[in-house]
Order: structure tokens, then C-alpha cells, then sequence
């Protein structure tokens, strides 16, 4: 047996008492920490309808399906929601909970048109028979836009409690917490929108 | 840009930013739409380059504008986590599509009849 005997004058070079955070302070870079898998999963169906992307098992192509000028409309609705959720952020920097839920409801109506465009889309595309079951390419269509489409979905449902919380609580620290973390959620689903419209409608196109 | 963030070091950015990040995505949006509505460029492989080269410009004003991504927000941890995330997906997204366009290449049908026809 031995006594380790350490000198009372030593320096300690670790805090021997955690600091005090506050509550909530690591909630920004763990909702970051989920968007960036998130993004992983994005990027693997990105990478499955790029090697599947040509498989079309003498079904319709992009050329026979797509329109445009509906991706187009559906790209601004999603770059309109963006901004004025933007808006709503900066709303809130300036206390002003009336006005932050006003850019919320627009934001809310911008979303719910981009996913009307895009619930259309889909119904005509399964309608002239363009169903997930065709060919892989269609398989893989459906899958990447469809779960960019879900995420917009959760993202609608996220909006709207949020707006019955800040109109029931006000813009308390939480709150603004919770609206912070929606807009990184918000904005990053118009990134991977950037990713969608280029390589599956606009090289699917050329 | 900190004097109204006293609650976290977290930046909401300003009406400027929104306004110019807003701008810079229109332009970068109507230009390949335009290109490839219209027909595009006389070849086919400089419009896929000018598109994908304007998706990735839009991407990184998303990111400055609208994300209000720093090298110092969050102690960098963010712009680490980002970088982390960009490397695997290269190499994943690399890696399928070499790997899946040469499993294509090297077993379509004929091929390997003509190794069978070499004399042993």
C-alpha cells in the first residue's frame, strides 16, 4: 500500500466546480448537430437518385413528366417563406410578438402553398400512371422529394404550435429559443430545396 | 450585430442581410431556369456546369445570409460540425457514383462474352 501525497500548493488546472450555463445555452449547436445529419440523410438520397436516376425501365423520363414552370412557382413559394420567416426573426429581436406572428402566419401560408404545388404534382404525376412503382427513377424521385416534402410538413406543424405558444406566453426566452432553432430548420429545408430543383428537374430537363 | 443578442451569442442577422440574401437568390434561381427553359447553351455540358455552378453559389449565400454561418459562432463548433458533414458527404456521394457507374459499365451484357470468346 502507498499513500500518494499530493503538494497543498499545486496548482489545479481543471474547474473543479462546473460553470453555471444557463438553460438552453447548448440548444442552438445541437439542433445544428441534427441538421447536419439531417443533411447526411438528404445526401444519400441525393446519391440514390443519382446512380438510379437513368433507370427508367422503358417508362416516362423527366422530360415527359416535369413542368417547369410549377417548379419554378413551387422554388418561389419556398424563397418567399424564407424570407419572411426572416422577418419574423427579426420581429422578434425587437420584442414586437404581434408582428412575429404575423411574418409566422404569412411564412405559414407560403409553406402550405409550396406543399399544395407539390401534393399536385404528385397526384398528377400517379394519376397519368407515373406511380413509385413504374420504374427506379421514379422510385427515387418520389422518396427525395417526398421527404423533402415531410420535413416541410413537420416544419408547418413546428410553425403553427409555436405561434399558439408565443401568442399564449409571449416572446419568453424559450420561445425566442424555439423560433431560433425553427428558422435554422426552415432555412436549411430551402437549401436542400436549392439541391432538389437543380438535379432532379433542372439537369433532368437539359 | 451583438448589442441585441445579450441572451446567446447566437446572431438573427439584419434587414439587410435577409433583403441582399433574398436578391442574390432570385438572381441565382431565375438564371438557371431561364437557361434551361429556353433551351440552354449549344452545349449540354455548359449548361449542367453554369446550373449546378449557380445552385452551389446559392447554397453558400443561404448559408452567410439566411443561416448566418461564422467561424466564430458557437466557438466554431458549427463551422466544424459543417466541414465534418461536407467531407463525408463528398465521399459518399463520390464513392456511390464511381462505384455504381463502373459496376454498370463493366457488367452489361456482352461484355463479359467478349473475355469468353479470348482464346485461353
Amino acid at each position: 500500500m502507498s499513500t500518494i501525497i499530493l503538494p497543498k500548493d499545486r496548482a489545479t488546472f481543471h474547474l473543479t466546480e462546473e460553470p453555471h450555463h444557463p438553460e438552453g445555452h447548448s440548444t442552438m449547436l445541437g439542433f445544428w448537430i441534427y441538421l447536419m445529419s439531417d443533411c447526411l440523410m438528404f445526401a444519400v438520397l441525393f446519391a440514390v437518385f443519382a446512380v438510379l436516376g437513368n433507370n427508367f425501365a422503358a417508362g416516362p423520363g423527366p422530360k415527359d413528366l416535369f413542368d417547369l414552370e410549377l417548379v419554378a412557382l413551387n422554388t418561389a413559394m419556398l424563397l418567399f417563406s424564407s424570407i419572411t420567416y426572416g422577418f419574423a426573426m427579426l420581429a422578434m429581436v425587437k420584442n414586437n410578438s404581434r408582428q412575429v406572428l404575423i411574418w409566422l402566419g404569412i411564412t405559414g401560408l407560403f409553406g402550405l402553398a409550396f406543399l399544395a404545388i407539390e401534393l399536385y404534382e404528385f397526384h398528377h404525376l400517379i394519376h397519368i400512371g407515373a406511380t413509385p412503382q413504374r420504374s427506379a427513377f421514379l422510385s427515387a424521385f418520389f422518396t427525395l422529394v417526398g421527404t423533402h416534402g415531410l420535413h416541410v410538413t413537420f416544419g408547418l406543424i413546428w410553425l403553427v404550435t409555436l405561434m399558439v405558444q408565443v401568442s399564449k406566453r409571449g416572446l419568453t426566452a424559450a420561445n425566442q429559443r424555439r423560433l431560433g432553432c425553427l428558422s435554422l430548420f426552415w432555412h436549411f429545408l430551402d437549401v436542400i430545396w436549392i439541391g432538389v430543383f437543380t438535379f432532379v428537374y433542372l439537369l433532368g430537363m437539359i | 450585430m451583438a448589442s441585441h443578442s445579450h441572451h446567446d451569442d447566437h446572431s438573427h442577422g439584419s434587414m439587410k442581410s435577409y433583403v441582399t440574401g433574398f436578391v442574390l437568390s432570385v438572381i441565382l434561381t431565375a438564371i438557371p431556369f431561364y437557361l434551361v427553359m429556353t433551351g440552354g447553351l449549344e452545349s449540354k455540358g455548359w449548361t449542367a456546369a453554369v446550373v449546378i455552378g449557380m445552385a452551389v453559389v446559392q447554397i453558400l449565400v443561404h448559408m452567410i445570409f439566411f443561416l448566418h454561418m461564422t467561424t466564430s459562432a458557437e466557438e466554431g463548433w458549427t463551422m466544424t460540425a459543417l466541414i465534418f458533414t461536407i467531407i463525408v458527404v463528398v465521399i459518399m456521394l463520390a464513392g456511390s457514383i464511381w462505384v455504381m457507374y463502373h459496376m454498370n459499365t463493366n457488367m452489361m451484357p456482352g461484355h463479359d462474352m467478349d473475355l469468353m470468346s479470348v482464346p485461353q
